[in-house]
């Protein structure tokens, strides 16, 4: 034992050390709980709640409309404001897009998901869901570069279109509605596949043997027991189209949407306006999240 | 549904064209940094390895991928310990609130990019601390933590206690349970959280774009490039690098978690 250096009492002493720590935690299980919750809470309130509070805090100072400094005299003026005839424009107008392209995601992507639950052997079904986990990923930046280069005047889609004497829709609120659909797309298939994966076939060959159409199965059948996931899918298609200020910056600047309509107040200055304003989206899908929870869909993520 | 033929044909051919619809994009962008042209007109004219060796010899978009590395790797070490620290005591105890404390860690994910970018950004001016590169780091945490959190939250749930009662029974005290028991089971699990979370912030740039400071990561060099009409054929290789370092990291995740639920972003 001559490798050993260190005498044996002096192990003994740094082990029962150890030991008796451990002894002690396991008898204290919420003193357990405070240290392994302790920093993960303490970094989370510090940094994210404690930002979202000042945030908020702003809200109800006034802003010098001189000097663009921000005086700290408690108004609720820059929530009246918030019903200006341009915000709520900005609003619905948000609102709207966010339902277009949640309704479109869930219909591009029920047979996609459908084909890998359903009918792909499990190899396949795998390969699958890895090919569109990949674009989920990939630099959001380059997907809507992509199509910045797709729409352009001189861009592949009017030079597939020429031929037949036509043109694509360009920059602007349609192209924006594609763009947004690309973008958002696999959020809505993976949870949709999951939920019909978790469908039994047992029901849906019940429902053939009783004499049911394909279309009468689907309409009966899978739909409401895949509609928890398709709510699912749906509350990240449609908060990530609300908080987003970038894609519509890039491919409909011509049109406001509520995301770029706060980074523009915020970039003024006026802060106060700004956080005023941020807390209309947080609040659009806060309410969404709840009316989601109600209708199961945190069971399907 | 009775999957007659016809109906199978029909889903197998609306897969195919939606897998075209995801993929015929970002290999446009692929194709565009070989073609010799440089400039965005289709259909390329050739193929050259000339903006790859002038994106290699620009100053600017090394420094650019160097700092989104070091981002990255900055926030994936925090959410690391603050993740795999929540799913230990979410998924191993009972106590007042565990299921609040989800719905707490998934929220800085879920919430607008813009609310938290602008929160994110007062807060450094209130409290005077600097934006830069620390200030990226700190903001990028605060999602990536619920990536490494979701993928050990999934395999502690998934892999039975017993194993570590019998830790405890056979006289080993919690630490060493911990060290021989449960972390070798937990390891793959917080590599393919930390792998997401390293996407994610590589990737980012909602947030970013608000406490950068000067600081350019690639996103905002890449968004800053839109503008610029003579770096078109740089943003191509910018992109083709932005594309490989979110994808492969995501591609390994997925060989180590068979759980494909967790790798979405929630």
């Amino acid at each position: 034992m001559t490798k050993i250096d260190v005498p044996i009492a002096e192990v003994a002493a740094g082990r029962s050390f150890r030991r008796n720590l451990a002894v002690g935690l396991e008898r204290r299980p919420r003193l357990r709980i405070v240290l392994l919750l302790g920093l993960p809470l303490l970094a989370l309130f510090l940094v994210y709640f404690g930002s979202l509070a000042i945030l908020f805090l702003n809200a109800f100072w006034q802003r010098d409309t001189f000097t663009g400094f921000i005086i700290r005299d408690f108004t609720l003026e820059n929530f009246l404001d918030l019903g200006r005839p341009v915000f709520i424009t900005v609003t619905l107008r948000t609102v709207a897009m966010a339902v277009a392209v949640t309704l479109t995601c869930a219909v591009i992507a029920f047979p996609i998901a459908y084909y890998m639950a359903r009918v792909a052997s499990p190899r396949v079904r795998g390969a699958l869901v890895v090919a569109v986990l990949m674009p989920l990923w990939a630099s959001y930046l380059i997907k809507i570069y992509s199509w910045k280069l797709i729409l352009s005047e001189d861009g592949v889609l009017n030079w597939a279109l020429s031929p037949l004497g036509i043109k694509g829709p360009g920059f602007g609120e349609i192209g924006l509605w594609v763009v947004f659909t690309y973008l958002w797309l696999p959020y809505m298939i993976l949870p949709l596949f999951a939920g019909l994966e978790r469908i039994p076939s047992s029901l849906i060959e019940a429902s053939s043997d009783l004499g049911a159409r394909t279309l009468t199965t689907f309409r009966k059948v899978i739909l409401p027991l895949a509609f928890p996931a398709l709510i699912a899918g749906s509350i990240f298609t449609f908060s990530l189209t609300l908080g987003d200020y970038i894609t519509p910056n890039q491919i409909a600047s011509g049109k406001q949407f509520i995301g770029n309509l706060i980074l523009s107040d915020f970039g003024v200055p006026n802060l106060p306006l700004a956080a005023a304003e941020a807390f209309v989206p947080l609040a659009i899908i806060v309410v969404y999240l709840l009316i989601a929870r109600r209708l199961g869909a945190f069971e399907a993520l | 549904m009775k999957s007659g033929r016809v109906g199978r044909l029909g889903l197998l051919l609306a897969t195919v064209a939606v897998l075209l619809f995801m993929y015929l994009p970002l290999s446009m962008v692929i194709a565009y940094a070989f073609n010799r042209s440089g400039t965005q007109v289709w259909p390329p004219t050739g193929f050259t390895l000339q903006w790859v060796s002038d994106a290699l010899a620009n100053r600017g978009l090394r420094d650019a991928f160097t700092a989104s590395v070091e981002a990255a790797l900055g926030a994936t070490a925090i959410a690391i310990v603050l993740g795999s620290l929540a799913a230990l005591a979410v998924s191993r105890h009972r106590f007042f609130g565990r299921d609040t404390v989800s719905f707490l860690i998934v929220l800085p994910i879920s919430l607008p990019g813009v609310v938290t970018g602008m929160a994110l950004s007062t807060t450094f001016a209130t409290t005077d601390l600097p934006l830069g590169l620390v200030a990226i780091v700190v903001a990028h945490a605060t999602f990536c933590v619920v990536l490494v959190y979701n993928n050990v939250l999934a395999r502690m749930r998934r892999i039975s206690s017993t194993l570590e009662e019998a830790s405890g029974d056979l006289g080993a005290d919690s630490f060493q349970t911990f060290r021989f028991v449960t972390f070798p089971q937990m390891r793959t699990a917080i590599l393919a959280g930390a792998l997401l979370a390293f996407a994610l912030s590589f990737d980012e740039v909602i947030v970013t774009f608000f406490v950068a400071g000067g600081v350019k990561t690639l996103p905002v060099w890449i968004l800053e490039s839109f503008r610029l009409a003579n770096q078109v054929a740089l943003v191509n290789v910018a992109g083709l690098a932005a594309i490989l370092l979110s994808v492969i990291p995501v591609y390994l995740a997925t060989r180590l978690t068979s759980d494909s639920s967790t790798i979405g972003r929630t």
